[in-house]
């Protein structure tokens, strides 16, 4: 059998990693739109709720289970079946509402949304078309230029128009040989948060960085797992063009976005056809198309006009959804059933904008390297623990753990949590290099020794490689001496004025030394001794 | 909860609303009948061949031949009755339910696992999957 997974709704999984950086993919057609144009870009996200059930059913929520395994005769929509509404998909609704500063409708309704695929066997979604849980969000993130990173991140807020409940579909997996679709229903029923964007964007990498801050969010508040190679987050793109002036052009749908990075270039890409259409004289068509990550740019999928009759109608099986607070909390029929607003905001931690702020502010380190440090779940408490253990100093060791550890945790392919170093030893790395006892050369050194099975200290460790940096005064003493006596020609050299070659007698030192010798004691003892040779 | 323990459930929960809402029915307790004036109702639609072939796509069944159209358009021909009833001044109504909170049940996963039982009644499956003609 031959299966070619569906176009439509991101299921085309891949192992991706994420980049860990600020987007940064240039291609050269599209680094500059062409100046007589401007774009307009929305987002709709649909966010998968991380709940242990679902949405309307109690069948387990697990990626990657035997096929139809987590089914229910609710996801199957066998007769005489009825959604009961999950608690916690309200709560992560709420939670992702406040998060994102939305106003939450204290009643909202759901309705049925009707698709004819085989993989959503009740012929209609469950969603909130008239009244959606929350509306007038906002989500707000930095942008970098991508030339420079000196210049200051550019600040950037995008209108989120509503956020809704809805439950997933099931998958479909096409078998072309044999004419035939087959369905798993795992899926089905999963709940989801559609996020739906005013069109505030106006390129691919901006809508790149929305993306990856909200990703961010979520995974902050724990109302999704962000995971978008396991298609948790899934994004579609609304694309126009249009003349500076002008009222916006024929907006197209991009759908089946499945990685940060192809946000970026199905959306450039897609403002490039779009231009390219127009100044060829021609007509944009009001269609949805998909990306496709082989070919690097959207096709189209269906006519929208013909197949958008999704005969809404209200959902007569739940009755209005009504959301508390503590002055309200008390109509509810059972408090222990009822969600309260107020109660959930006690809930939302830390969010990530202020989480940079107070790092760059409490600890002074580069707004670059806050976010660095965000990425990687846990790093920004493993930081936090290493600093406030023995008072260390902040700069060093955010500056440490991005350039060094981190760096070896990547070439690893692991994470913070399988990582063999604990934030102690790391803190104990950095006392033996700010103390001087080993070089930071040496120290980066021994940053690889502790991703094997050492079982060693790290003083062991130093002494068995004979490490340690040579701190002895009268030791360095004789070394300076015999590297000054047998480079009379650059010690001339010094001594008539050029103290450039300064650092070439620092370095024939270390080189002696295969670069143990102290370079703070080194310095001071080289530079006594040529001053003095200069007096005389 | 099973598929029978939930309509119970739901019955049960309804009960006493209903008994509540009983003592004062605004539902009258005898039915009552007006003959409609087919003369009142508003000319009849034709129903063309592209609006059937709509609803076919929409619904995936076909039913383009004669008495397919003849059983449509007397569907809405029975329906456009309703267009007489006087409205005024009531509210829409969605659902009977409302006027109440929606019930929420705690997020625990005790249901599915039971795949042999939920591809019972499927008429082609392969493996552990459920077989659909190719849609598009």
């Amino acid at each position: 059998m031959c299966f070619v997974q569906k176009e439509d709704k991101g299921e085309v999984y891949r192992k991706v990693r994420l980049s860990k950086t600020p987007v940064n993919v240039s291609n050269p057609l599209h680094t500059a739109i062409s100046k007589s144009w401007e774009s307009m870009v929305g987002l709709e996200i649909h966010a998968q709720i991380s709940s242990k059930s679902k949405m309307f059913s109690g069948s387990a929520v697990k990626f990657s289970s035997p096929p139809n395994s987590l089914v229910s005769f609710l996801d199957a929509s066998l007769p005489g079946t009825l959604p009961v509404l999950n608690k916690y998909c309200v709560e992560a609704g709420v939670l992702t509402s406040l998060a994102l500063d939305c106003q939450i409708n204290r009643i909202s309704y759901f309705d049925r949304k009707h698709y004819f695929y085989a993989d959503l066997p009740a012929g209609y979604q469950i969603t909130q078309q008239r009244v959606p849980l929350a509306t007038n969000g906002k989500i707000e993130f930095s942008l970098f230029d991508q030339n420079s990173s000196k210049n200051e991140p550019q600040k950037m807020c995008v209108r989120l128009k509503q956020i809704q409940l809805e439950h997933d579909s099931g998958k479909s997996l096409h078998d072309d040989v044999n004419h035939e679709t087959l369905v798993d229903l795992n899926r089905s029923g999963i709940g989801l948060m559609e996020l739906v964007s005013e069109p505030d964007l106006q390129n691919g990498s901006q809508a790149a960085a929305m993306v990856r801050e909200l990703q961010l969010i979520l995974q902050y508040i724990g109302t999704c797992d962000g995971k978008m190679e396991e298609g948790s987050l899934r994004v579609d793109a609304n694309v126009s063009v249009n003349r500076p002036g002008e009222p916006p052009g024929t907006r197209t749908e991009v759908k089946n976005i499945n990685s940060a990075r192809f946000v970026k270039i199905a959306i450039d890409n897609e403002i490039q056809r779009h231009i390219q259409i127009l100044e060829n004289g021609g007509k944009v068509n009001h269609e949805t198309r998909a990306f496709d990550f082989k070919l690097g740019q959207s096709v189209s999928i269906r006519d929208k006009e013909g197949f958008s009759d999704y005969r809404f109608m209200p959902e007569p099986n739940l009755p209005p959804l009504v959301i508390y607070d503590k002055k309200t909390i008390m109509n509810a029929s059972k408090d222990d059933i009822a969600v309260n607003i107020d109660d959930l905001r006690k809930k939302l931690p830390e969010l990530p904008e202020q989480q940079r702020q107070r790092l760059t502010r409490h600890y002074g380190i580069p707004l670059l390297h806050s976010m660095v440090l965000m990425q990687e779940d846990g790093l920004v408490e493993y930081f936090e623990s290493i600093v406030q253990e023995k008072s260390r100093n902040a700069k060093t060791v955010a500056d440490w753990i991005i350039t060094v550890f981190l760096k070896e945790l990547n070439a690893h392919g692991m994470t913070l949590k399988d990582s063999p170093v604990s934030s102690h030893l790391i803190g104990q790395l950095i006392d033996l290099m700010t103390d001087g006892v080993v070089s930071v050369n040496t120290a980066k050194k021994i940053m690889p020794i502790l991703f094997t099975d050492e079982t060693r200290s790290l003083t062991q460790i130093i002494e068995s490689k004979n490490w340690a940096q040579i701190r002895d005064e009268k030791h360095l003493q004789t070394l300076c001496d015999s590297v000054i006596a047998n480079n009379m020609t650059v010690v001339k050299a010094y001594i008539d004025g050029n103290n450039k070659v300064f650092n070439r007698l620092m370095g024939l030192i270390q080189h002696q030394t295969q670069g143990r010798a102290d370079p703070g004691l080194v310095r001071k003892i080289l530079q006594t001794k040529l001053e003095e040779m200069k007096l005389k | 909860m099973n598929m029978l323990t939930k309509v119970v459930y739901f019955v049960t929960r309804s009960l006493p609303w209903l008994a509540v809402r009983g003592m004062s029915s605004k539902i009258p307790k005898e039915p009552t009948w007006d003959e409609i004036d087919p003369d009142k109702l508003p000319d009849e639609r034709k129903i063309d061949s592209e609006t059937v072939r709509k609803l076919e796509r929409l619904a995936l069944v076909k039913f383009s031949d004669e008495a397919g159209i003849e059983r449509l358009s007397r569907a809405v021909r029975f329906a456009d009755q309703l267009l007489l009833v006087d409205t005024e001044g009531v509210e829409p109504m969605d659902t009977v339910l409302e006027d109440r909170a929606l019930y929420l049940r705690e997020d625990i996963a005790n249901e599915g696992f039971c795949m042999e039982e939920v591809m019972k009644n499927a008429e082609k499956t392969f493996e552990e999957y459920f077989v659909a003609p190719p849609g598009k």
